[in-house]
């Protein structure tokens, strides 16, 4: 599929850089005109991946996250955030709704939602070496509203 | 983020307004733990009407208020949920246990 145009953020996971990332990414994605609800729904994903490498991938330190969006042809959003941290074992049960190790402050909910608010959603993790979120979303011309 | 407080009655109004996200969410449950411990309302209302964005982390928020409450007999509603944070409330099965989005009374 073409490239139409691509960005990419690197920051430390601090939760300071939760609302970067998340507004970066909204900006991008401003060029496809979605609607405030499609925004809504793309923010929340990003989010959902970005707090996902901050809380769990690096459990006790500072690392690397890396976030990647395409505007792809067709009008597809394709966002990837990437981290080098602990990795995850299961993740068929990781994906599922309510699972989590994060303890009463987590709602183990992230993945669902990430789901449910964009068309695909595709993990890899390997334990010890990190974990990549890929996730699409088709934007709807206007005209065709 | 911001936690405001309003004790009307043995009703106790916490209004939660900006972003609730991870980064946000920790803070907004201390804030809101320390009205419910000064005040130990009976009622509490919930009103996310202020809120500009909410992702996952918000549903442990109204968690960890319900069960604060719920630890000395207290009630928990939310109330004036912008639809986005509604949606995700339900997802998790919270408006099982909280009623969602009910009238406030004034
Ligand atoms: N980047 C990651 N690195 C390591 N483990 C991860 C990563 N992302 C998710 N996980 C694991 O998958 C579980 C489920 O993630 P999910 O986002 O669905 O829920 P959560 O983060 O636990 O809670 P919530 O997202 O509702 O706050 C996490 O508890 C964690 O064990
Ligand atoms: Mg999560």
């Amino acid at each position: 599929m073409n490239i139409i145009n691509e960005m990419k953020l690197e920051f430390l996971s601090r939760s300071a850089n939760e609302a970067l990332a998340r507004s970066a990414v909204s900006q991008f994605a401003a060029q496809l005109d979605p609607t405030l609800e499609e925004l809504g729904d793309i923010k929340t994903s990003v989010s959902e991946a970005v707090t996902n490498a901050v809380v769990h991938a690096y459990p006790d330190k500072l690392g690397q996250v890396l976030l990647r969006a395409r505007i792809l042809e067709g009008g597809i959003l394709e966002v990837t955030v990437r981290d080098k941290g602990v990795g995850i074992e299961d993740i068929g049960q990781a994906r599922s709704p309510l699972y989590t190790t994060g303890g009463e402050e987590r709602s183990g909910m992230g993945f669902t939602i990430m789901e449910s608010f964009m068309d695909t959603l595709r993990v890899r993790s390997a334990p010890g070496r990190g974990t990549t979120v890929a996730m699409r979303k088709r934007v709807m011309p206007r005209l065709l509203r | 983020m911001r936690v405001n407080w309003e004790l009307r009655g043995n009703r106790l109004f916490l209004y939660l307004s900006g972003e609730l996200d991870h980064h946000a969410a920790h803070q907004a449950l201390v804030e809101v733990s320390a009205a419910l411990d000064e005040h130990m309302p009976l009622h509490c209302v919930l009103d996310m009407s202020g809120l500009t964005f909410m992702d996952s982390s918000g549903i442990a928020v109204v968690l960890g208020t319900y069960r604060r409450l719920k630890s000395y007999g207290g009630e928990l509603v939310v109330a004036r949920a912008p639809n986005h944070a509604a949606k995700l409330l339900t997802m998790a099965g919270v408006d099982r246990i909280v009623p969602i989005g009910a009238v406030v009374q004034k």
